[in-house]
Order: structure tokens, then C-alpha cells, then sequence
């Protein structure tokens, strides 16, 4: 085979070749691999630069917290040194989508980024408001408010004209005002403790656990129940219950739980259910469900939701590259 | 003792259903074509700016003509290739989709870049709206793109995979195709920004 000979000539050079190679072959990866992390959203104003003292960064937060409060809408900002390798837009964009800002029904969020090294500034802004900040209007804010001071190093005063323009157009537009605290908004704080992105998975899992319980454990512990009698079966039942769930969700939690649940539901289901009335059981059964997704629900809450008390993600915006981007 | 006998084989039949993932590819079926929606929705947006924009660039006297035509025959181009759910299945049509789309692209780039030149169109109002706005479109397009091409993934994912692949087969499931990279270089034939050194020939 050919490529010995040189090997044996000059083989440091075919040896560094063949690592230019290998290193060309990782490079783009490693490449993918360094774009710029994106920071938890802990508070309404995150400044990753250290531009604003204490005191300017309360003001805007109080600010932030204040319109969230009376608006129900969802504002941030985030200050970094570079969004490199990334453009601006396509960092503001992963940033909008990994924090989903704006509340869950309706997706009302704005995040305002400012990357200080590149001088680039863009006004992201989820679909939910591009009616009330169409793209031409976002321009205008970073042109008129933002570009003038920043040049002149004036950086709260930038940010501050941006939010009194931003913050009386979402005014103007038209959405549902911030919930009551009642039932509803206790549901949509535990529904919004899934964490981004988790929550359609969570729910289809949750609905195959039920239909797994409701279908399948009836009648595999009436099966065993004619072979091997009514305790035993009901705990065979339920090891295969909870043995399944664990596998499912990898979670001890629920495993216990659909074990318990199987055992309940494998010793009720004693009096031929479906001969007698099938529907006679099920209320039970969903309620006895519900109560498991609520504990296991609170669980995920709070490993996810994080104690940092300032702001919490609505989880709701969509971010489809709206807004509108520039320097100064 | 029969009803017993038919709700086991009601729950084999929902079990066996489920198993197969039918109901994953309607929902993944449905998600890419309303992925696929936005997508073409977006290029139709920034079709419908091109003929603002081309106004708004004849109206400076000198504008390199070259450029101008191109974008308009790239329009031109893109705008009469459809491509809907059905066809989407078609690999050869989407192909050709993606071309007229990316010279489209390319052919308003080099515009956008060839105006630079042009102090007077770069502080007119209406051509810096329609910047601004061409801008928010080309971000639009990636991003639906982007998820048009994981929505695809997914769906490709169950459709190539055992068992599911033969649940697709039975039912015309066939994979969809997505969006390349180098579809896109290729389709742009290179924009070459050539400012004025050599005058190009006259068509």
C-alpha cells in the first residue's frame, strides 16, 4: 500500500497532516460548540457588563416589576459584552426562545439586548407584540433613543428612553389585562413551573401514564387476579406499575406513586368492574390521577423554577425573529 | 365473559394503535406543514416588499440597472413556484422552491449591497422602512426555517424508524424533505459584488 512509503520518509510530516485533518474535521464542531452561553433569566435586568451601578439597576428592575405587574406583559433586558459568533439577531432570537418571557395564554414578551463590545443593540420581540412593536417601530425606538445616548456613553438614559417608548406602545395595544390571583392564576403558576420547552412532552407522558393506568393495570390485575388470587395479583400489579413508571419517567417519585396506585386500583378492581359498571370507577381514578401529576408537577417546580424570587418567565412568548436590530 | 373478551381486544387494538405511532404522525405530519406554512407565508412577505423596494430604488436616477432586473426576474421566478403540503413530498419541487427562493435572496443582498454606494437612496426615508423591514423578514425566514427543518426531523425521525416506518408505509408517510445549505450556495451562484471596475456587458 502506497501511503507507507512516504510514511517511512518524512513521517512527521504525514503524521501532520494527517492531524491538520483531524483537527479540520473539529474544527467547525468545536466551532458550533463556543456560541455564546445564554444566562438564566433571574431578574427582569441582567447585565452581564457591569455598565449600571446597584442603584440604576434597581430603578430599572423596579421599573420592569411595576409594568409587569400592571400590564401583565413581560419586559427584559439583557446586557452582554458579545453575542460572537452569532449576529445579534440570531443570539436575541436563541436568548427569546430559551427564556419564552410573556405570559403563558398569550405570549407577551420583549427583551432588549444589548451586546456592549460589538455596539450592537436589538429589540427582540415575541409575536404576540409585533402588532403593537411592528418592526419599522422597534427601529425607530433604537434609532431615536437608544443610539444618541448610547453613543454618548449615556447607557441608562438609552435604556430608559427605549422602555418609556416601548413600554406606552404595548400600553396601546389592546391585550387581556394581568390575571386576578384566583384559581386560574394558582393553575397557570403550576402549569408555568414545567420549565420552557419540557411542558408538551410532560403532558403526553402524563396522558400515556393515564391511559397505561386506566387500560392496561385493570386488566393485566384482573388477569392475575384468576391466576394467582386477589392480594397477590394486586401486588404483582402494582411492582409492574411502578417498575414501568420508573422506566417511563425515571423518577422514583412516580414510580412509588403508580405502584401505590396500581396496588389501589388492582385490589378495587376485586368486584369484576367491567361486568358490573366501568364507568363507576373511573372518577376515581382521574382524581386519584390528578393528585399524582400535582405532586409530581410541584416536584419539577422546584428544581426548575429557582428561588431568585425577582422575575419568573411566563413561558408563553414565541420569539419568530421579530423586532429589529442596530448600533451605535 | 364477551364483554370481558371485548374490551381486552379494544385495548390491544388502542394499544397496538398507539404503538405503531399513528397518532404521533398525524401530529407530526400536521406540525410540519404548519411549519412549512409559516416558512412560505415569510417568503411571500418578502415578495410582496420587493416591488416597494424596486419603486423606491428606480427613483435614483443612476442605480446600477443590472442589479435592479435581476431582482425583478429573481421575484419573478420565485413567486410562480408553489409549493403546498402535497407537493411538498416532491423533493424534485422542493428543490427548485428553495433555488428561486435562494437567488431571490442573493439577488436582494447584493442590492442591499450595491446601494451602499448611493448617499442619497441610503438617507431616503422610504428605502431605509423597507430596509428595516427586509431586515425583519430574512430574520423571519431563518427562524421559520429553522423550525421547519426540526419539525421535518422529527417527523423523518418516525417515519424512517422501526416500527413506526411500517405504520408510515402503509399509510404514504414517506419523508419529507428539508432545507440544505448548500441548496441555498448553490442556488445563489455566487453574489459577486463587483463595484463598477469593470463595466459588465449590456443585455
Amino acid at each position: 500500500m502506497f501511503p507507507y512509503l512516504p510514511l517511512r520518509r518524512g513521517g512527521a510530516s504525514v503524521w501532520a497532516l494527517v492531524a491538520a485533518f483531524l483537527l479540520g474535521l473539529w474544527a467547525p464542531l468545536a466551532q458550533a460548540q463556543k456560541l455564546q452561553p445564554i444566562p438564566a433569566p433571574s431578574m427582569h435586568v441582567t447585565d452581564n457588563t457591569n455598565t449600571l451601578d446597584a442603584r440604576q439597576k434597581s430603578a430599572l428592575e423596579a421599573r420592569l416589576v411595576n409594568f409587569e405587574q400592571a400590564t401583565g406583559s413581560q419586559v427584559a433586558i439583557l446586557m452582554v459584552q458579545t453575542t460572537a459568533p452569532e449576529d445579534i439577531a440570531a443570539y436575541a432570537n436563541r436568548v427569546g426562545n430559551t427564556w419564552k418571557i410573556g405570559r403563558r395564554a398569550i405570549g407577551d414578551g420583549l427583551i432588549l439586548i444589548v451586546a456592549k463590545r460589538d455596539r450592537k443593540v436589538r429589540i427582540e420581540v415575541a409575536k404576540a407584540l409585533e402588532g403593537a412593536i411592528p418592526d419599522l417601530a422597534a427601529k425607530e425606538v433604537i434609532d431615536e433613543a437608544i443610539t444618541p445616548a448610547f453613543r454618548v456613553g449615556d447607557y441608562v438614559g438609552g435604556l430608559t428612553g427605549a422602555l418609556d417608548r416601548l413600554e406606552t406602545r404595548i400600553r396601546a395595544e389592546a391585550l387581556p389585562s394581568p390575571n386576578p390571583p384566583g384559581p386560574d392564576a394558582a393553575q397557570a403558576s403550576l402549569d408555568g413551573d414545567d420549565g420552557p420547552g419540557a411542558m408538551h412532552q410532560q403532558g403526553f407522558q402524563w396522558f400515556d401514564l393515564a391511559v397505561f393506568l386506566f387500560v392496561a393495570v385493570p386488566l393485566l390485575g384482573g388477569m392475575l387476579r384468576r391466576v394467582i388470587g386477589r392480594r397477590l395479583g394486586a401486588v404483582a400489579v402494582a411492582a409492574a406499575g411502578g417498575a414501568l413508571a420508573f422506566l417511563f419517567t425515571w423518577s422514583i417519585v412516580a414510580a412509588g406513586a403508580a405502584a401505590v396506585l396500581a396496588w389501589v386500583l388492582g385490589m378495587m378492581s376485586w368486584n369484576s368492574p367491567w361486568q358490573r359498571s366501568g364507568n363507576g370507577r373511573f372518577p376515581g381514578g382521574v382524581v386519584a390521577g390528578s393528585g399524582l401529576g400535582n405532586v409530581f408537577g410541584g416536584g419539577l417546580g422546584r428544581s426548575g423554577g429557582g428561588g431568585s424570587g425577582g422575575f419568573r418567565s411566563g413561558g408563553g412568548g414565541d420569539f419568530g425573529g421579530g423586532g429589529a436590530s442596530g448600533d451605535w | 365473559m364477551r364483554n370481558l373478551i371485548s374490551t381486552l381486544l379494544i385495548a390491544s387494538l388502542a394499544t397496538l394503535l398507539g404503538g405503531c405511532g399513528y397518532n404521533e404522525f398525524q401530529s407530526l405530519d400536521e406540525q410540519s406543514n404548519a411549519a412549512w406554512s409559516e416558512v412560505q407565508n415569510q417568503y411571500q412577505r418578502r415578495a410582496d416588499l420587493v416591488p416597494n423596494l424596486v419603486a423606491t430604488v428606480k427613483g435614483e436616477a443612476k442605480f446600477e440597472q443590472d442589479t435592479l432586473t435581476q431582482v425583478i426576474e429573481a421575484r419573478s421566478r420565485a413567486t410562480a413556484i408553489q409549493v403546498t403540503p402535497e407537493t411538498l413530498k416532491d423533493p424534485q419541487a422542493f428543490e427548485r422552491y428553495q433555488q428561486a427562493q435562494g437567488q431571490l435572496g442573493s439577488a436582494l443582498s447584493r442590492l442591499l449591497a450595491v446601494s451602499e454606494a448611493y448617499p442619497d437612496l441610503k438617507s431616503n426615508q422610504s428605502f431605509r422602512d423597507l430596509r428595516v423591514q427586509l431586515e425583519g423578514t430574512e430574520n423571519r425566514i431563518t427562524v421559520a426555517r429553522n423550525r421547519y427543518i426540526q419539525a421535518v426531523q422529527a417527523y423523518n425521525v418516525k417515519a424512517r424508524s422501526f416500527p413506526s416506518n411500517i405504520t408510515a408505509r402503509i399509510f404514504g408517510y414517506t419523508p419529507k424533505p428539508a432545507f440544505t445549505a448548500s441548496g441555498e450556495a448553490q442556488s445563489g451562484t455566487a453574489p459577486k459584488v463587483d463595484f463598477g471596475t469593470t463595466p459588465q456587458p449590456a443585455r
